[in-house]
């Protein structure tokens, strides 16, 4: 049973001179029960636009989208309250201590924090140090942690969290998707979205979003196996003089910086001794070349590229 | 019912942990009616007069003492010539000289006429006239006690009584004003910013994904501060009536009814505001500007509605602070019961009942993008 469905949403928003920008264009993909769905792409794709019609705060231009069988639109009173939705920003008050926050929104949705501590019981043991400290003097991570047990409190079917890690520490993102991969054995049924590829293979599917559009929806695994293209990881003394080299060469489809090498997607037939002996003529010393796996952000970037 | 305590209690926090504000929120009805009461007065009191005595004989000195005996004045300085007069004004030494001619006492018997000039500072003309009026009073007094038996053939003999107010105090005119205004001020201002507060820290976007109803949230957030109010209610009738002397003529009770009811129109005027502005700022200014200052102009309080141009007058009727203010001074310092104002408690409750169902119907239950 799929959790989540939609149907061509188009979003668009008001931009100067009566043109508009298309937040969301023509979008269509699904969500199964259960699974731990990423969306992934850079800011400004629309990721926040998807969530806020999927949790019944914005309505679409056109098209259709149901949460848990229930219409968007036309049910949004049902939606509200069965889904988890932690929005990108901090929102909860920050003159209230980390207790009074959980009490205050398990109430509002009718339960309390005893109905359901077993399910917020690994997180918020995490906080509970501090459950007097107000929120607005928690770190990031810890925000992160409260935010995600206020969006638990009332066992949500459905969990939206946008951009849940954005900001936050990497030791905290790895601990955040821990949690994640524990509430899924839950059953809960969690759309995350981030900006950071990296997280992608974390999850069970992902979609790649950009412009409003999705490049690409599958299993991490099964995107990246796509890539066809020899990858090469290229460093050398002189990085920057490298990487204009490569682009003059002709011999790449493309190449980008990627962390403390270059990565350069081969054209074809073309081999690796070519590429180092060309190298080597243009005068790059120390050149290092090494064959690399694709991973989403080379996807994410070939996959632009067709755009 | 849960939901909606727990809600109640999470305003109460957030009012309660901002000191600040709930000092200001408190202190200011106090500082007002102080303000008012002691500083910013119209009344004349002890106004500093200079007298040039040119005959000191029995009659100017009597009626010169008794002048300066009056509570309106304060002999500060007895001139010597008409050129300290000018020299007196010019210092901003006195408000009003008395000059006596040469001879008064004579004259005064013996051609039965006799002159005392008055020279005000009318930089000033309320305060100018005021203290000519006091003046000639006190000199007319003293000018029937000199005549005696000896009545007039014809004389109309104005008898003036100051109802309500016989001692002409200030205080009665602006303890109800500013009742009104701090009604208006903590009411509309402090729910419009509460609710777009919400909006601005994005845990709306949190609200809205719940299951809560949106009625629930309007009334939620408007009960502390109707709560809050009804307390400012309290210390300002205490203070004007143990600090100031102003007596509550009429029912407490009614008087309670119909400021509980102006709280619920400002609140709604508030929840109006909040519905349309996005940011904290916008909605303070919003209040401030559009609610505050034309509470101050329109409510009659400090300038008289009547003696504006009539689209002005018009623009007033709009004001709901106006007719507040009429109702407080009816029951408060008149004494009148329900009777007399039910007109205006039913211009009140229709303009509630219209900005509600406005901001009722106009709170968004999505993001308003």
């Amino acid at each position: 049973m799929e959790a989540v469905i939609v149907n061509n949403l188009i979003k668009t928003y008001p931009a100067e001179k009566k043109s508009v920008v298309k937040a969301l264009n023509d979008i269509s993909f699904k969500v199964n029960a259960g699974e731990l769905f990423g969306v992934i792409g850079p800011d400004g794709a629309g990721k926040s636009t998807l969530f806020r019609i999927l949790t019944t705060l914005l309505l679409a231009d056109s098209g259709t989208a149901f949460v848990d069988g229930f219409d968007v639109v036309k049910d949004y009173k049902e939606i509200r309250k069965r889904v988890g939705y932690m929005p990108g920003k901090f929102s909860l008050y920050q003159d209230l201590s980390v207790e009074e926050n959980l009490d205050f929104f398990a109430t509002i949705f009718n339960t309390s924090i005893r109905e359901n501590y077993d399910l917020i019981k690994d997180i918020y043991v995490q906080i509970a140090p501090f459950k007097t400290r107000r929120a607005g003097k928690l770190s990031g991570g810890m925000k992160q942690k409260l935010a995600l047990c206020c969006a638990l409190i009332h066992r949500p079917s459905v969990l939206f969290l946008d951009e849940p890690t954005t900001g936050v520490d990497a030791v905290s993102r790895k601990e955040f998707w821990e949690m994640l991969q524990q509430l899924k054995k839950q059953g809960i049924t969690i759309l995350v979205s981030t900006p950071y590829m990296d997280e992608a293979s974390l999850c069970d599917r992902v979609a790649l979003l950009q412009n409003g559009a999705i490049l690409s929806i599958d299993k991490p695994t099964v995107i990246t196996a796509q890539f066809n293209n020899t990858l090469l990881a290229v460093k050398a003394d002189n990085m920057f003089g490298l990487l204009q080299v490569l682009r003059e060469s002709g011999l790449a489809a493309n190449s980008y910086p990627f962390g403390e090498y270059h990565h350069v997607v081969m054209k074809d037939n073309i081999s690796i001794e070519e590429l180092g002996n060309y190298l080597n003529q243009k005068g790059c010393t120390t050149v290092n070349i090494q064959k690399a796996n694709a991973n989403i952000e080379d996807c994410f970037i070939a996959l632009m590229r067709n755009e | 019912m849960k939901q909606f305590l727990s809600f109640v209690k999470k305003e109460c926090f957030h009012i309660w942990r901002d000191k600040r504000t709930l000092f200001i929120l408190f202190g200011m009805p106090i500082v007002q009616i102080v303000l008012f009461g002691f500083a910013l007065t119209n009344e004349v009191k002890n106004s500093q007069i200079g007298i040039l005595d040119m005959s000191r004989d029995e009659a100017s000195i009597t009626l010169a003492n008794r002048i300066n005996a009056s509570r309106y004045f304060d002999l500060v300085t007895n001139l010597q010539s008409n050129t300290e007069i000018d020299a007196a004004f010019r210092k901003g030494d006195i408000k009003m000289a008395i000059v006596f001619p040469e001879h008064f006492r004579e004259s005064l018997l013996h051609t039965n006429t006799a002159q005392i000039q008055l020279i005000t500072d009318a930089s000033d003309p309320n305060t100018a006239t005021t203290l000519s009026n006091y003046a000639s009073a006190i000199i007319g007094d003293y000018q029937d006690e000199i005549m005696g038996q000896n009545k007039l053939p014809y004389t109309i003999t104005t008898q003036v009584r100051m109802l309500y107010n016989p001692q002409l105090k200030g205080a009665y005119n602006f303890v109800p004003g500013v009742m009104a205004l701090i009604l208006m001020l903590v009411c509309t201002m402090m729910t419009s910013i509460a609710i777009v507060k919400e909006k601005e820290m994005g845990t709306m976007e949190v609200l809205l994904v719940s299951p809560l109803k949106p009625i629930m949230v309007i009334i939620a957030k408007a009960v502390p501060y109707l709560l809050l109010s009804i307390i400012n209610i309290i210390s300002i009738l205490l203070l004007s009536v143990y600090l100031l002397d102003v007596p509550i003529a009429g029912s407490i009770v009614l008087l309670f009814a119909a400021s509980i009811l102006f709280i619920i129109t400002s609140l709604s005027l508030g929840l109006l505001i909040s519905s349309f502005t996005n940011t904290q700022q916008t909605a303070m200014l919003i209040s401030l500007m559009g609610l505050f200052m034309p509470t101050i102009i329109f409510s009659g309080f400090m300038f008289p509605i009547e003696n504006m141009p009539l689209p002005m007058q018009v623009i007033s009727n709009a004001i709901p602070a106006k007719w507040f203010y009429y109702i407080v001074k009816s029951v408060m310092i008149k004494g009148l019961g329900v009777e007399a104002i039910w007109h205006e408690l039913l211009i009140l409750t229709s303009m509630t009942v219209v900005l509600l169902t406005i901001s009722i119907k106009k709170y968004n239950i999505r993001l308003s993008q």
